[in-house]
């Protein structure tokens, strides 16, 4: 049999009772993205109308539409017909999404006009944020504004959709609500308000002075932290005491806090609780999960790719930093913007990051980039996998080797492969998401930090069997 | 160069091939009939709710039964001749062994009920009943589940998946009231309820009733009520699998007759998993064991015996799971429905009524005997060594917290349970903190 009956397809997996009140909660997130999508069409919708229209109905909407969805049933694993909607199994809701996600994220990197972004002034889709970016700073959005908010809110609604669903599992809803909260404080509302206290993006000597302002955001996942620009905005007189706080922060970020609580709790900490890449995957990305490849083959290629990015990452960092201090923007006579940032920035920090990295969860899962491309998980994945307390541990003897959690896992680890062994998960690319141990009918699998003593043992023969009793 | 042949893929012929491999360079062939590659047979229920697809339920890949040498024929076994050390496939080819590997498993239970082979009746056990299960439950208004076991209630929890309406026909008087003392099959029924299944206990199926076509069109209870369906799972257990053994000259009962090396009475044939019938039990065990575990630990010991290390299938502390829709049940060591005479018994509910233990333990020595949790998980490591450690019931509500297995940040329950058990047995134990180095022992054991 080489695939699946094609026929299990027709039957309607979908909760054919969609009450009126979850009607109405996605008429009210619809109308949300509707006026998103013509005021990009210059609609002429006010701003001021249009903008808490979009972002109240979409997160209000999604709210109701969610908690009465889950709400009305019992609490519990809602994975129902993941595999038959056109949406999750690649068919064409998943195809149709994956294109516009994709599409967008061309435009906003590298033809920001299509949205409104323009020198004469903002019109349609970016001029729509244009009063809350006068509310936060006092100027008109620009196309980065306008991508931070919707990702924000991207995170917020779906990651309250998220709790609802995941309501029976403590572990999952205190993790969702930090996402959450990273995202909105951390990576949004603290930069957003610190640039309206005039402590970033001032225009200093006629030019531009922004540094990245998301303390959570680490080199080398940041990977701009070290160019001339940005130490030289930290160390703006104006900004101080807070941009030298940020720089420092900065550098002990990923120089200690990052390998002291990966050895003590792995990289979750990072990944699947704080992170701005992680929270997308974990909300907006939870529906695509099982997209991710498990074969041998894809963790071979997950091996190099993210591994040579990391590699990529030090030595572009290296340049700059040489080309920096010693004040010639040149390495062994290359021009360090041509040949390592530019390159850089265009291959991995727009194209691998964004337009691959979220455009294609629809067709390869949400963890794209964190699994193949991103060095951040790359460096902290080896300190994972060497030098770590955490692990997922294996419940005896318990495994019926289902497959819940190796399909459900969205790095692409084969879970079942250790747990039907009897042995315990020490990977360097697992997440943490928690997400394994929580479709596992059988309660085989466990996330915990624990001492470095037998973590990886693996058993002789599966426990319950005396039939082998001493040790060959 | 041995050649093993082995009947069925599933875990118990799977697991075997595997063993051998790692331990020989013998020609291993594995024959199913069902499918070309080993799947998860428990997960057949997930396919049929969009959990997962049928690739995903396969634990290997492909590529890996080529790579470690592991033939595998898709072919059905007509006959076994034991003299001539030959199979006879349903084509009429045929096939020699210098081994053979009676693996074959279950089929449904079919009690004679009027009716029974009609269209849209059937049970749940092969990849073949899942695509009938797909065809005849498609656009239908009801379906009637018979028997009140693991399948009945995974058969329900997938027609639920699809939004078909469910009656739930029960024999006993609480759901799978033969295994689960009464308080926790209680809190099954309750919970079935919960999801609108229309459970009725003390029920029995006296008919299924045809339409025109020979497909059901209702079924009758025994009390003559008539309920519309059109779709019947029949799920009053399995039995072995060995009808093809017929004038084979292997001994058989119920299913193939094994000694505890799971040898038949004909020198060269082993048989193992669900259609393996043991001549004399293992202590409290069935001398058929359907269950994913113990074949899994039978194909670990055979492999063994057929590579020249003569080993015993000696099964350790019993344990088992399953998941009751939302609540997850786990068992160590033995519970039975009523505790025995020398059997002391407690019971903790947690006031949703979705979680809740049991333990039982020896009147007179205080030794742990079995434990049943349902809502939370424990660590199999620790009862296990727990039970050869001989350790008393106090011992263990003293170390509950060293059991724990649920997810980091859920709410733990050792301290209620250890609360009411001192009040109910005029005890003072004291619950002590979780500690790595106890589980670490435990564990390395």
């Amino acid at each position: 049999m080489s695939s699946v009956d094609p026929s299990l397809s027709i039957a309607n997996p979908d909760p054919k009772d969609t009450d009126v009140i979850q009607k109405a909660g996605l008429a009210l997130a619809g109308l949300g993205v509707l006026v998103l999508f013509l005021s990009w069409g210059n609609a002429g919708i006010p701003a001021t109308i249009g903008l808490p229209v979009a972002i109240l109905g979409i997160l209000i909407g999604t709210t109701i539409y969610s908690a009465r969805l889950y709400l009305k049933q019992p609490e519990g694993i809602k994975n129902n017909g993941v595999m038959f909607k056109s949406l999750t199994s690649r068919g064409v809701l998943g195809w149709i999404t994956g294109i516009v996600l994709t599409g967008f994220y061309v435009i906003l990197y590298w033809f920001p006009e299509y949205i409104g972004f323009k020198a004469s002034g903002n019109e349609g889709f970016v001029a729509l944020f244009d009063p809350l970016s006068m509310f936060f700073k006092g100027q008109p959005a620009s196309q980065w504004f306008l991508y931070g908010t919707l990702y924000t809110l991207c995170i917020t609604s779906l990651g309250i959709k998220f709790l609802f669903k995941y309501r029976h599992n403590r572990y999952q809803f205190i993790r969702t609500l930090v996402v959450i909260a990273s995202q909105l404080f951390l990576a949004y509302l603290i930069p957003e308000i610190l640039e309206g206290l005039n402590y970033n993006g001032e225009i200093i000597n006629g030019q531009g002075a922004y540094y990245d302002a998301d303390i959570k955001n680490t080199w080398p996942l940041d990977y701009d932290f070290f160019y001339d620009w940005h130490l030289d905005a930290m160390q703006q007189k104006v900004y101080q005491p807070v941009g030298i706080l940020y720089l420092i922060i900065g550098i002990a970020m990923f120089l200690v806090v990052t390998p002291v609580i990966t050895y003590y709790a792995g990289k979750r900490w990072y990944c699947s609780w704080v992170c701005g890449c992680g929270g997308l995957a974990e909300t907006a990305g939870d529906p695509f999960r099982h997209l991710s490849s498990k074969k041998l083959g894809a963790w071979k290629l997950e091996r190099w790719l993210i591994h040579s990015v990391m590699v990529f990452v030090f030595v572009m960092t290296a340049a700059t930093i040489y080309g920096y201090f010693w004040n010639t923007g040149e390495v062994f006579g290359l021009n360090v913007y041509k040949n390592f940032q530019q390159p850089y920035g265009f291959l991995i920090g727009a194209t691998f990051s964004g337009v691959i990295g979220v455009g294609f969860y629809p067709m390869l899962g949400n963890r794209v980039w964190c699994r193949f491309g991103c060095p951040m998980a790359g460096y902290m994945g080896i300190i994972q996998r060497f030098k770590s307390r955490f692990r997922i541990t294996t419940n005896g003897g318990q495994c019926i080797s289902c497959g819940n959690c190796s399909t459900y896992c969205e790095q692409g680890i084969d879970v079942r492969a250790y747990a039907q062994k009897g042995q315990n998960i020490v990977r360097a690319s697992c997440v943490g998401c928690g997400i394994c141990s929580a479709v596992c009918p059988r309660g085989v699998l466990k996330l915990e930090n624990g001492p470095e003593e037998h973590r990886y043992d693996l058993p002789p023969i599966i426990i319950g069997n005396e039939s082998i009793k001493v040790a060959e | 160069m041995q050649h093993i042949v082995i009947i069925g893929n599933g875990i118990s012929g799977i697991t075997t091939a595997r063993h051998v491999r790692k331990l020989s360079d013998a020609k291993i062939t594995v024959i199913s009939a069902e499918t070309d590659h080993f799947f998860s047979r428990t997960a057949l229920m997930y396919i049929y709710m969009g959990h997962m697809k049928y690739e995903h339920t396969k634990p290997y890949e492909d590529w890996f039964w080529k790579k470690n040498r592991i033939e595998l024929k898709r072919a059905y076994v007509q006959s076994v001749d034991t003299n001539a050390k030959s199979l006879t496939f349903s084509d009429g080819e045929k096939m020699a062994y210098d081994k053979l590997v009676i693996a074959t498993g279950s089929k449904s239970n079919k009690f004679g009920w009027p009716g029974q082979d009609l269209k849209g009746v059937q049970g749940l056990y092969s990849y073949q009943d899942l695509e009938t299960m797909e065809e005849f439950t498609k656009g239908i208004s009801r379906a009637v589940i018979v028997g009140g076991g693991l399948i009945g209630i995974e058969i329900a929890e997938m027609l639920l998946s699809r939004n078909i309406p469910v009656t739930f026909l029960v024999r006993e008087k609480s759901f799978w009231n033969n295994v689960l003392p009464k308080d926790e099959s209680e809190m099954i029924n309750r919970h079935i309820r919960e999801h609108h299944i229309d459970l009725r206990l003390n029920h029995e199926l006296k008919e299924i009733v045809s339409d025109e076509n020979g497909r059901v069109k209702s079924i009758l209870t025994g009390t003559g009520e008539e309920i519309p369906c059109q779709f019947v799972g029949l799920t009053a257990g399995v039995s072995p699998n060995i009808d093809f053994l017929k004038n084979s000259g292997i001994e058989t009962k119920r299913g193939v007759l094994v000694d505890p090396f799971l040898k038949t009475n004909v020198d060269d044939v082993y048989a193992l998993g669900d259609c393996a019938e043991f001549i004399t039990a293992n202590g409290e065990r069935r001398p058929i064991e359907q269950v994913w575990y113990t074949g899994r630990m039978m194909g670990e010991a055979l492999a063994r015996t057929l590579c020249g290390k003569p080993t015993k299938y000696e099964p350790g502390h019993w344990f088992n799971s399953a998941k009751f829709l939302d609540i997850e049940y786990q068992t160590y060591g033995w519970v039975w429905p009523q505790p025995k005479a020398n059997e002391n018994d407690f019971y903790w509910e947690h006031e949703n009524g979705k979680i809740c233990l049991r333990l039982r333990w020896d009147k007179s020595t205080g030794k742990l005997l079995g434990v049943n949790n349902f809502g939370f998980r424990l660590r199999h490591h620790a009862f296990d060594n727990w039970f050869k450690q001989e350790r008393t019931v106090e011992y263990v509500l003293e170390h509950l917290k060293d059991a724990n297995f649920d997810p980091e940040l859920f709410k733990t329950y050792e301290q209620a349970i250890v609360d009411q058990f001192n009040a109910e047995n005029k005890t003072n134990i004291q619950l002590k903190k979780k500690s790595w180095k106890r589980i670490l022992e435990l564990v390395s054991n």
